[in-house]
C-alpha cells in the first residue's frame, strides 16, 4: 500500500520567535526554517513501514510556497519514494489543508495517511482529524506506537492520564505524537540524490478545492509578561496563599 | 443561538475540565448544554447538571461510546449538532480529536486551544508554543473551539439543569478499543499533570532530591520535573527535564524548589498559573516570574511544607 | 575525531574539483568566482550551521571593494543587503560618568583609511545570504547543517578532502542505533574558509608548519546584540565607535554601535584577548557598557532581539600564516585579514576569496591538484589585502605596548606615515609579543571586578542573552570542547587563575562546581555558539574546540 506523508515548512524550533512591532504576525523573514518536528516523525513511521514490507511508496506531500519544495526534498532525502507540493503562496487554513489532503487521498488511493500531531507555528492540531472525516476514516491521533497488520493498525495513543490502544481499519489516519520514534538523519549522500527523484510542483487551484478563509487574525502581540508576585515569610503563610487566594490546593 | 459543551468525563466522574470549559463556553453569551456522551455515564451526567448556568445536559448512553472513541463519539456529536451554533470541547486528548473531525464534518474551519473569549465571534489562542498570542475573528455563522482549560476558572456548582436522554449515533464500526492503561501511580505525565513539583541542582544529590522533592509531589498528586542542570548532573532522569530542550508543561501549579531559573527553565513552564518558588537566594531570577516566593533553605523548608499539605488523596474528586 | 572506534567505518565518498569548508563570505566569494572563470569546474560548499548565515556574526560596516571586485554590476540590482550607507561616523571616549564625541573637525584629521565614505552597515550574516543564492544560480552545491571534522590525506601526504563529523554517537562515543559515519568530500583542492581560529585550519597550520616565521596569531573576542530600538531613537547610517569606559587603559578594547534599517541597531563590544587579569569577563564589560549614560538612551523604549559572539582575528600582516598547503589553502579569516583599526575584515575576505579561486582555476586547468597554490601565496601582500593591512600592521603592537590612550595616539600617527609613506613606518613592523593565552596573569595579582547586576532593561544576564543566540545541540554527543588534562585544568585554570573560562565564554559553557579538593570541571556544551574564545584564551591551551554535530549551534538571523 502507499502512506502519503504530509509535512509542512515552519520556523525551526530552535529559533525563538519575535512578534512584530507592528502586530501584524511574527517575524520570519531571513528566519531558518525546517520540517515540523512532529512531521518528520511521521515521515520516519512511513519510512519503517515500507522497510518493513507493510508499505510499497511513501509519498511526502506539503501545502505551501515554492520553498516548500525543500521540506519536500528533505522527506525524500530521508527515504521518501517521491513528492508532491500543491502550491499557495497564501496561508491556508487547517480545513483547507484537510480538503487538499483528500483531494489527493482520491488520487493516490493510500491505505495510511500519517500526520504530525500539530504545526508548532499556529499549534491548530486539527488536520489530520479533519482529513479523516472528509475522506471518511478512522484516525488515531497522538501514536505513540503504531503496528500495522492485516488491514488494520493497532494504535498505542498518549492519552490524559496514561496511554490507550485502539485498532482501525485502514486505511486510517494516523498522528504523531513525540515518542513515537526517533527520526533519522538525512545524510549528505541522500540529500544529493533526493535532488533528482520526482517532485510534482501543482498549483492549488487545479485541486478544486475551496481554500478560503473563514477566520481573519486581527493581531499578534506578545504573552503578557509574567510579573513577579509577593514573598511569603513562612510556610504557613505560602499554603494559606495557595490555597485561598490562588484556589490551587 | 446555542452551544453545546462536549463533557470530559470517565463515566463515573465528570472531569474538572468540563467546568473550566463550560466558563469559556458561557462567556459566549447563548445558552449551553452539556453533551454526556458514554456508557454508564448517569453519574458525570448527575454531576454536570450540578453546573450553574446551563441549560441542561443531554446524555448518550452507549456501550460503544464506554471509551470516548472518536468515531462513534463523533457521529452522536454530529447527530445532534444542527441544533447548535456554537459546538465546545476542553482541549484534552478526546475534545482535541474530536472537535476537529466535528468540524470538518459541518465544513467549519476550528479555533483550537482558545485561551479568552473576547467576544462570540473573538478569541484568543496561543501560537508558537505560547511565545506569540494570536486574536482571531471568526466570519462563520457556526464555529467550533477547543478550550485551554489551564486559562478559565471552573464555573460553579449549585444548579439543577435537566438531564435529558438522547439517542447515541449508530458506531461506524470502523474503530475498536483494545485497551487502556491509566498511570497506575501517584504520579501523572508531566505534561498533563495539574501540578509540578521541580528540582534543581541545589538539591545537591540524587538521593537528596528523591529524599526531598518525591515526597512533596506525592503530597500533591503531582508530577515531578527537575531542571537542566541537576539532570546534567545526574539528580534526576532526563524525562523529568522541564525547559526549552525538555518538557514544556502549564499545570495549574508550579513549584521551583532550588531552581535559579535560568531562562530556558522559565520558557518550559511561564505558562503555568500558579507560580511558586523556593530558593536561598532572594534574587534568583525565578522570583521574577514566580506568584509566591519563599526565601530559605529548602532542606528545612520542604519537610515542613510536605507536612503542612493535606494529602491529594483527602481532595475531593475531580 | 574520536579515535575510539576499533575499525575505521565505511565512509561513502565523493569527489568535486574544488571542496570549501564554510558558507562565510571569504567561502562564498571562492565559489562564486570558481563558478566565474571556469563554469564546468565542481564546486561544493559545506556549512556547519543549519542555513547559511547562522553562524555569521560581525558588526558590520563593510568597505565594498570586495563585492565590488566579486560583481562588479551589484549596485544596478534590487533587493540586495546594501540597504544603509553610513551616512555619520561617531567616536566616542567614556569615562565612567561621561562621554566626549571625537569634534568634526578631528574626526577629518584621521588618516583617509579610517573614513567610512562609501561604506555600508549591513548584516552580514544577509550578505552570506545574498551571495549563496548567487552561487547556487551559478551550479555552486551549498549544504548546511554538515561540519567537516576532519582533513583526508592522501598518500602522499597532501590534503585530498574534508571527512564530515559522524553522526548519530552516543555521549560515551559509542554508536547509537542512527550512527552515521560522516561523508569524504574529496576535492582536486580545498579551502578552509572556517573564520576566525577555525578547526580544520588550526590542524593544516600545525601540520604543514604554516605558521613558521611568522608572528602569533592574535584574537579579540566580539560580542553582539540587535536591538529593534523606539523610531525616535533611531538613526539609519549612524556609525559610533568607543573607547575608554569600562575598560582599563591597559585592556584593549572597545564598543561599536551601528544604526541599520528597520528600527535596528547593532551593538557590540570587542576585548582584545590579551588582557591579563584573569577576572575580566568581556561580556560583564559589555553589558555595563551599555549603561553608560551617553549610550543607554538609545536603547529607552526598545528591546533585545539577538545576541552572539565570535572571535575575531588581530593579529593582520605579521600573523597571516602561510596560506598554502599540498591540496589546499586558507582563505578569509582563518587566515586572518582583519583591519584592527578599521575594523573590517569581510572586504579582505571576499578579495581572498578570488584570489584563492583565481589561483584554483588556473592550476586545474592547466592540469594541476594537490600541490600548493604558489601563487595565491606569493601575490596577497602585494595585491589589495596587503595594501589594506600594511598601513595598519603596527596599530595592535603600539595598542597593546602602550595602553590604549597613548597606545591609539601613537598609531594614528604611525597610521598616518604609512599612508603618506607609502607604507614605511619609523618602527619598521613591531612584532605583537607573547600569544593571548599567555598574556593571562596569575589571579593572586589582580583584583576581582565588582560587575554590576544587570537591570533588565538594558542589561542582561548570560542565560537569557545565549536564549537569544538560538543556540542548539543535541544532548546525547560527545563533548566537543575537548579537554586534555583535566588535573591541570584544576591546578591551573582554577587554583592559579580563580577560572576564568567561567568569565571569558560569552554563553555559560564552563562552571566551577564545588570547593577545594571537590571542585568539578562542568562543561554545559549544549550553551555554546561556537566563538572559540576558548580555544584561543585557556591558559595552557588545555580546550580544544571541535565541531559538534552539524547543524548545531547558535542560529543567528541578521546577525
Amino acid at each position: 500500500m502507499k502512506i502519503i506523508v504530509a509535512v509542512k515548512r515552519v520556523v525551526d524550533f530552535n529559533v525563538k520567535v519575535r512578534v512584530k512591532s507592528d502586530g501584524t504576525g511574527v517575524e520570519t523573514a531571513n528566519v531558518k526554517m525546517s520540517m515540523n518536528p512532529f512531521d518528520e516523525i511521521a515521515v520516519e513511521e512511513a519510512l519503517r513501514l515500507r522497510e518493513a514490507g507493510v508499505a510499497t511508496e511513501v509519498i511526502a506531500v506539503s501545502i505551501g510556497p515554492a520553498q516548500a519544495q525543500e521540506t519536500i526534498r528533505t522527506a525524500i532525502a530521508m527515504g521518501a519514494d517521491r513528492g508532491i507540493l500543491v502550491r499557495t503562496d497564501t496561508a491556508v487554513e487547517p480545513l483547507a489543508v484537510a480538503k487538499v489532503l483528500s483531494a489527493l487521498v482520491a488520487e493516490e488511493q493510500p491505505g495510511l495517511v500519517i500526520l504530525g500531531k500539530q504545526a508548532i507555528d499556529d499549534d491548530a492540531g486539527q488536520v489530520g482529524q479533519m482529513l479523516s472525516a472528509l475522506v471518511g476514516w478512522p484516525v488515531a491521533t497522538f501514536a505513540s506506537k503504531l503496528v500495522v497488520a492485516d488491514g488494520k493498525a493497532e494504535v498505542t495513543r498518549e492519552v490524559d492520564g496514561g496511554l490507550q490502544t485502539v485498532e482501525v481499519k485502514l486505511p486510517a489516519v494516523v498522528t504523531t505524537d513525540l515518542r513515537l520514534n526517533q527520526p533519522r538523519y538525512a545524510t549528505l549522500p541522500n540529500i544529493m540524490k533526493a535532488k533528482s527523484k520526482r517532485l510534482d510542483d501543482r498549483p492549488l487551484a487545479d485541486l478544486g478545492v475551496d481554500a478560503a478563509a473563514r477566520l481573519t487574525v486581527l493581531k499578534t502581540e506578545e504573552p503578557p509578561r509574567r510579573k513577579g508576585g509577593i514573598k511569603v515569610g513562612s510556610v504557613a503563610e505560602l499554603v494559606e496563599k495557595l490555597r485561598d487566594e490562588a484556589g490551587v490546593l | 443561538m446555542t452551544t453545546l459543551l462536549i463533557a470530559e468525563h470517565s463515566n463515573s466522574k465528570l472531569s474538572e475540565q468540563t467546568a473550566k470549559a463550560l466558563t469559556a463556553a458561557l462567556a459566549l453569551g447563548a445558552p449551553v448544554d452539556i453533551l454526556v456522551a458514554g456508557h454508564e455515564a448517569g453519574a458525570a451526567a448527575q454531576a454536570a447538571s450540578q453546573l450553574a448556568g446551563i441549560r441542561k445536559v443531554l446524555l448518550a448512553d452507549d456501550v460503544s461510546l464506554a471509551h470516548q472513541l472518536a468515531e462513534p463519539l463523533v457521529a452522536t456529536v454530529l447527530a445532534l449538532a444542527d441544533g447548535y451554533d456554537a459546538i465546545v470541547a476542553p482541549a484534552t486528548a478526546v475534545g482535541k480529536t474530536v472537535a476537529p473531525r466535528v468540524a470538518a464534518l459541518l465544513d467549519v474551519s476550528q479555533v483550537s486551544e482558545v485561551i479568552e473569549v473576547l467576544a462570540p465571534d473573538t478569541f484568543k489562542r496561543p501560537i508558537y508554543a505560547g511565545n506569540a498570542i494570536q486574536t482571531v475573528k471568526t466570519g462563520q455563522a457556526r464555529n467550533v473551539l477547543t478550550i485551554r482549560t489551564a486559562s478559565f476558572r471552573p464555573a460553579t456548582a449549585g444548579g439543577s439543569a435537566p438531564v435529558e436522554t438522547v439517542a447515541a449515533a449508530a458506531d461506524p464500526g470502523i474503530s475498536r478499543h483494545v485497551g487502556s492503561q491509566v498511570s497506575e501511580s501517584a504520579r501523572p505525565e508531566l505534561t498533563a499533570a495539574r501540578v509540578v513539583v521541580s528540582g534543581g541542582r541545589a538539591l545537591g544529590s540524587a538521593e537528596k532530591f528523591s529524599e526531598v522533592i518525591l515526597p512533596l509531589a506525592d503530597r500533591l498528586g503531582a508530577a515531578v520535573g527537575a531542571s537542566r542542570a541537576a539532570v546534567d548532573a545526574g539528580y534526576a532522569p532526563n524525562d523529568w527535564q522541564v525547559g526549552q530542550t525538555g518538557k514544556i508543561v502549564a499545570p495549574d501549579l508550579y513549584v521551583a524548589i532550588g531552581i535559579s531559573g535560568a531562562i530556558q527553565h522559565i520558557a518550559g513552564m511561564k505558562d503555568a498559573r500558579c507560580i511558586v518558588a523556593i530558593n536561598k537566594d532572594g534574587d534568583a531570577p525565578i522570583f521574577q516570574v514566580a506568584d509566591y516566593g519563599l526565601v530559605g533553605d529548602l532542606f528545612e523548608i520542604l519537610p515542613e511544607l510536605t507536612a503542612a499539605l493535606p494529602a491529594a488523596s483527602e481532595k475531593a474528586a475531580g | 575525531m574520536s579515535e575510539e572506534t576499533a575499525a575505521m567505518p565505511e565512509r561513502e565518498s565523493m569527489e568535486f574539483d574544488v571542496v570549501i569548508v564554510g558558507a562565510g563570505p571569504a567561502g562564498l566569494a571562492a565559489a562564486i568566482r570558481l563558478k566565474q572563470v571556469a563554469p564546468e569546474l565542481s564546486v561544493v560548499v559545506l556549512e556547519k550551521g543549519a542555513q547559511v548565515g547562522a553562524h555569521v556574526l560581525s558588526g558590520a560596516v563593510v568597505d565594498p571593494i570586495g563585492i565590488d571586485a566579486l560583481l562588479p554590476d551589484w549596485r544596478q540590482e534590487e533587493g540586495t543587503p546594501f540597504r544603509t550607507p553610513v551616512s555619520e561616523d561617531r567616536f566616542m571616549i567614556l569615562s565612567k560618568e561621561s562621554g566626549f564625541t571625537l569634534p568634526a573637525w578631528l574626526m577629518k584629521l584621521m588618516p583617509p583609511l579610517m573614513h567610512n565614505d562609501g561604506n555600508f552597515i549591513v548584516s552580514l550574516g544577509e550578505v552570506c545570504a545574498w551571495l549563496a543564492t548567487k552561487a547556487e544560480a551559478l551550479g555552486v552545491e551549498i549544504y548546511c547543517g554538515f561540519a567537516a571534522a576532519d582533513l583526508s590525506y592522501d598518500e602522499n601526504g597532501a590534503v585530498e578532502g574534508v571527512i564530515l563529523g559522524d553522526m548519530g554517537v552516543h555521549k560515551d562515543g559509542s554508536h547509537g542505533p542512527d550512527y552515521t559515519p560522516g561523508m569524504k568530500l574529496l576535492g582536486k583542492y580545498v579551502l578552509l574558509a572556517e573564520g576566525a581560529r577555525g578547526s580544520l585550519s588550526k590542524r593544516a597550520i600545525h601540520r604543514f608548519g604554516l605558521d613558521a616565521g611568522r608572528d602569533v596569531p592574535k584574537f579579540g573576542i566580539g560580542i553582539k546584540e540587535l536591538w529593534e530600538v523606539a523610531p525616535e531613537r533611531h538613526r539609519p547610517g549612524l556609525v559610533q565607535h568607543s573607547f575608554g569606559w569600562p575598560l582599563d587603559g591597559r585592556t584593549g578594547g572597545g564598543s561599536f554601535l551601528y544604526h541599520l534599517d528597520n528600527n535596528l541597531v547593532a551593538v557590540g563590544f570587542v576585548v582584545h584577548l590579551n588582557y591579563a587579569n584573569p577576572y575580566l569577563s568581556p561580556f560583564e564589560e559589555f553589558q555595563r557598557f551599555k549603561t553608560h549614560k551617553a549610550i543607554k538612551p538609545v536603547f529607552e523604549g526598545g528591546r533585545r532581539i539577538a545576541y552572539g559572539a565570535r572571535a575575531i582575528t588581530e593579529g593582520g600582516w605579521q600573523s597571516v600564516p602561510k596560506l598554502v598547503f599540498p591540496g589546499g589553502a586558507l582563505v578569509g579569516c582563518a587566515a586572518g585579514f582583519v583591519n584592527v583599526p578599521r575594523i573590517k575584515g569581510s572586504h579582505n575576505a571576499v578579495l581572498s576569496g578570488i584570489e584563492a579561486a583565481n589561483a584554483v582555476a588556473a592550476a586545474i586547468g592547466a592540469g594541476r591538484s594537490r600541490d600548493t597554490l604558489d601563487a595565491y601565496e606569493a601575490g596577497w601582500r602585494n595585491g589589495p589585502i596587503g595594501q589594506d593591512l600594511r598601513l595598519v600592521r603596527n596599530v595592535k603592537p603600539l595598542w597593546s605596548r602602550f595602553g590604549t590612550y597613548a597606545g591609539i595616539a601613537m598609531a594614528g600617527a604611525d597610521m598616518w606615515l604609512t599612508t603618506l609613506f607609502g607604507g614605511w613606518s619609523p618602527f619598521g613592523t613591531l612584532r605583537h609579543g607573547k600569544p593571548d593565552h599567555a598574556s593571562l596573569e596569575p589571579a593572586a595579582r589582580h583584583a576581582r571586578i565588582a560587575y554590576p547586576t544587570p537591570d533588565g532593561v538594558v542589561s542582561f544576564d548570560r542565560l537569557s542573552s545565549v536564549y537569544l543566540s538560538n543556540t542548539n545541540h543535541a544532548e546525547d554527543q560527545p563533548v566537543h570542547l575537548n579537554l586534555a588534562d583535566a588535573a591541570l585544568q584544576k591546578q591551573s585554570e582554577l587554583a592559579e587563575f580563580a577560572g576564568p573560562s567561567t568569565r571569558y565564554c560569552p554563553a555559560g559553557v564552563y562552571e566551577w562546581m564545588g570547593t577545594g579538593d571537590e571542585a568539578r570541571f562542568v562543561i554545559n556544551a549544549q550553551n555554546c555558539v561556537h566563538c572559540k574564545t576558548c580555544d584561543i584564551k585557556d591558559p595552557n591551551q588545555n580546550i580544544d574546540w571541535q565541531p559538534p554535530q552539524g547543524g548545531e549551534g547558535p542560529v543567528y538571523v541578521n546577525m
